[in-house]
């Protein structure tokens, strides 16, 4: 890691060496520079962004830079007046907020802004909006997208010293908090007070509420719970030119006017930066069950689920699936050990409740019917917290896993529940020996498929040959090819597969509404051709 | 020779709940809070069974003594694989002040009364951390123990014990009947498979008091107050060597 930091710091200066000489722009040297010198090219071809034949030959690869304007030293000094000490530019700190959680895609950022409250944050976007600087809202960084890092030298605008609760209602419970708080320590916060949050994500101990909201986040519970679209009340954002917009209502229902806080939940931070939410969380519940079975066919695996849903639908608050091949990289790469035995399927299965002699009752009922009518195979149930634990982290872990495997190719796909593996076994028949693994598995319950395809390295044969073969296939069935990870960099311009064109143009308007001038996480979530 | 194999597992807070200390500092909160098996217990009942599996015993009994929640505890313990259990009826005052000695005499009458052959048990549980109950009963009884056990081996009538000890491993030989404490590396505990959890269900669970065993539960120790331990301290941050020197001065440390 450290040699490619010493590689980028030297390429900057010979760039800024050769700008002053009087050479083209500075992007345009960067491809010449990078497909002349084999060493370098060889490093920085991991960056996505700049594919094998230049900037335009994938359509996930990033369009030209636009015309924003560069920051100054000027700029710089009215930052480090307003944020005293929190305006960085030292490069290794900057690096690390360059390059997403996956390490797939870098930019090319100096300057790091760590605002504390939205006054911070309104002042820093007016000003941005003036200098026409472009800016990337930053979370926890933890999006799979490409969507929380620059493309180019966009200014990443960081929340994470946003980090208070404001309130918190025990009656309502209507929790209301900066945008830079991680979901982790809030379900700490408030399962001490007997409730816990709508939302569960393996990412919790590092993701932000602010950065969930901004891309709509799915997760664990919302088979339960629903999405962010339902349990968000209200939200407090800085729009592109500064203004607050306080819509950080703490109501349960409130219909005067249009909806506005709907437009910023997914959106990715394209339209405002998100500074605080009011959400409404659930109670903990009294008793929580984790059950983990095995299956023959992913038929009786859907079987399972109707099964469950019929006798365990009120106390049911997760049903996740994965496949062997997943199974087989747990125990490959993180030594954890299959708690059953070997099976084409696994599910793990929560159940959450109020009294746990009921819930125990249905669910020894649900396990009776579904052993003696030979749905699943084989199976163990958990309700002890340190079992339940290592129980969810066959589940939870698989995406770590993963990483351990080779180069990692994600896909989140949402398709009729029924057709959710015949794309895995698809994609597997179709890709050959060209892939290390084809693997499935994610939020069967909701119909969201996570495939994942890796290779011993970055391979654009083999991306050639997964996309767009996976969104033709998707789009046949009329699924999304995004169905909770969002658009960000390398999914906005397949965004027609799942939306049409009027719609698609409808977006577009509201972006200029609301950013006229597109400083805003320019690159992303809408398709260049919008432009 | 009857082939049985008592197996003691204690109810605890659970290791992964985060322990508070109650307001009056008379113990901790329990209430409410998640409990389960003693992890050092499970390791002793994944041990018993596998000895049933090897054919090496024919009969493993789980005890627990306790108040009523204690009986999950031995379904846990009969959904791994032992036959049946027995249910030590303590609550109340007498459940607060329930320590080793007393388990000891508990588990020393139904060794006789059983006619068991080894007793296995956790080398300490993660609540008190005593590590007294193995070698009391074994002292009660005057059978041979092989405590913290990482390897265990029948050999005829006789049990060869590796023992996990300061210096490394200990290897002992004991004769039958023997008193075994678990230590953590003898196994790794089997999830409980649901056909097992499902015959766990229909296996028998007897009912029996500390005076029908003729044991006195009557304690000799008093707990005076129980409290967090200390708040760590932050740390302090110097620039120079010379400051460091200065601080350390000053505080008296050197």
């Amino acid at each position: 890691m450290l040699g490619v930091f010493q590689t980028s710091q030297k390429l900057r200066t010979s760039l800024r060496l050769l700008s002053r000489a009087g050479l083209p722009p500075v992007d345009l040297q960067v491809q010449l520079l990078l497909r002349g010198r084999s060493p370098l090219s060889a490093t920085f071809s991991r960056k996505l962004h700049l594919g094998p034949d230049g900037p335009a030959s994938s359509p996930a690869a990033a369009p030209r830079r636009l015309p924003f304007s560069r920051v100054t030293v000027e700029d710089l000094t009215f930052f480090r007046k307003t944020l005293p000490g929190r305006a960085i530019t030292d490069p290794d700190l900057v690096q690390s907020s360059n390059e997403d959680w996956l390490k797939s895609v870098r930019g090319s950022s100096e300057v790091l802004l760590r605002p504390q409250t939205t006054q911070e944050v309104s002042q820093i976007l007016s000003y941005c909006h003036s200098r026409n600087l472009a800016v990337n809202p930053q979370g926890g960084n933890t999006g799979l997208v490409g969507g929380s890092v620059p493309v180019y030298d966009e200014i990443i605008l960081s929340t994470s010293l946003m980090n208070s609760i404001l309130s918190f209602d025990k009656i309502s419970g209507i929790l209301t908090c900066q945008a830079g708080c991680v979901l982790e320590n809030l379900s700490l916060y408030l399962e001490e007070r007997d409730y816990i949050m709508p939302l569960d994500l393996g990412a919790k101990g590092s993701c932000q509420i602010g950065g969930n909201v901004a891309t709509n986040a799915g997760g664990l519970r919302l088979l339960r719970y629903g999405s962010l679209h339902g349990t968000v009340l209200g939200l407090e954002v800085v729009l592109a030119d500064g203004q607050v917009l306080d819509c950080l209502s703490t109501l349960r229902k409130d219909n005067t006017g249009y909806d506005l806080k709907q437009l910023f939940i997914g959106s990715e931070g394209t339209l405002g930066v998100i500074t605080a939410v009011s959400i409404l969380c659930p109670r903990k519940p009294k008793s929580v069950n984790v059950v983990f079975l095995g299956c023959e066919t992913f038929d009786q695996l859907l079987k399972t689920f109707q099964l469950c849903k019929g006798m365990l639908g009120e106390i049911l608050s997760a049903f996740e699936f994965l496949d062997s091949e997943c199974m087989r990289l747990l125990n490959t790469h993180l030594k954890l050990a299959n708690p059953i035995s070997d099976c084409p399927f696994y599910i793990v299965i929560e159940t959450s409740g109020s009294d746990s002699d009921h819930d125990s009752q249905k669910l020894h009922n649900f396990l009776e019917e579904a052993m003696t009518s030979l749905l699943v195979t084989d199976g163990t149930v958990a309700t002890e917290e340190s079992k339940i634990k290592t129980l969810w982290s066959m589940r939870e872990r698989v995406t770590e896993a993963l990483t351990h495997d080779g180069f990692t190719y994600k896909y989140d796909i949402s398709l009729p529940v029924e057709r959710i593996y015949q794309l895995v076994t698809d994609m597997r028949q179709h890709l050959g020996k060209r892939a290390r693994s084809v693997v499935g598995y994610g939020h069967v319950g909701d119909g969201n498929l996570h495939l994942n395809v890796t290779s011993p390295a970055k391979d654009p044969a083999l991306l050639a040959s997964i996309e767009p073969f996976i969104y033709e296939w998707t789009a046949k069935f009329q699924g999304s090819i995004s169905a909770e990870h969002g658009l960000g960099l390398k999914k906005r311009n397949y965004i027609y597969y799942s939306k049409s064109r009027p719609a698609v143009a409808v977006m577009g308007k509201m972006k200029t509404l609301l950013d006229p001038k597109g400083i805003l996480n320019p690159y992303k979530t809408l398709p260049d051709d919008l432009k | 020779m009857s082939g049985r194999v008592l197996v003691g597992v204690k109810r605890v807070i659970d290791y992964a709940v985060k322990i508070r200390v109650k307001p009056d500092n008379t113990g901790v909160v329990t209430d409410g809070v998640k409990h389960s098996m003693n992890p050092f217990c499970e390791i002793a009942v994944e041990e018993a069974v596998k000895l049933k599996e090897k054919k090496l015993v024919k009969e493993v009994v789980a005890v627990s003594c306790g108040p009523q929640q204690s009986q999950e505890t031995i379904r846990t313990a009969l959904a791994m694989g032992a036959d049946r259990g027995i249910h030590v009826e303590v609550s109340g005052n007498d459940y607060e002040t329930l320590g080793p000695l007393q388990v000891s005499k508990i588990m020393a009458a139904l060794a006789k009364k059983e006619d068991a052959q080894i007793i296995i048990l956790g080398k300490q549980a993660i609540d008190d951390d005593c590590n007294q109950t193995g070698q009391m009963t074994a002292a009660l009884l005057d059978w041979p123990q092989g405590t913290f056990a990482s390897e265990v081996t029948l050999d005829g009538d006789k049990i060869k014990v590796v023992r996990e000890i300061d210096g490394g491993l200990e290897t002992i030989k004991i004769n039958t009947p023997a008193v075994l404490t678990a230590d953590l590396r003898l196994n790794t505990p089997r999830y409980a498979t649901l056909p097992n959890i499902m015959k766990a269900k229909k296996k028998k669970i007897a009912n029996v008091k500390p005076a029908d065993l003729g044991v006195n539960l009557t304690s000799k120790l008093e707990v005076l107050r129980v409290e967090d331990p200390p708040q760590r301290q932050a740390g302090m941050k110097v620039e120079t060597v010379e400051d460091l020197v200065g601080k350390l001065k000053e505080s008296g440390k050197v």
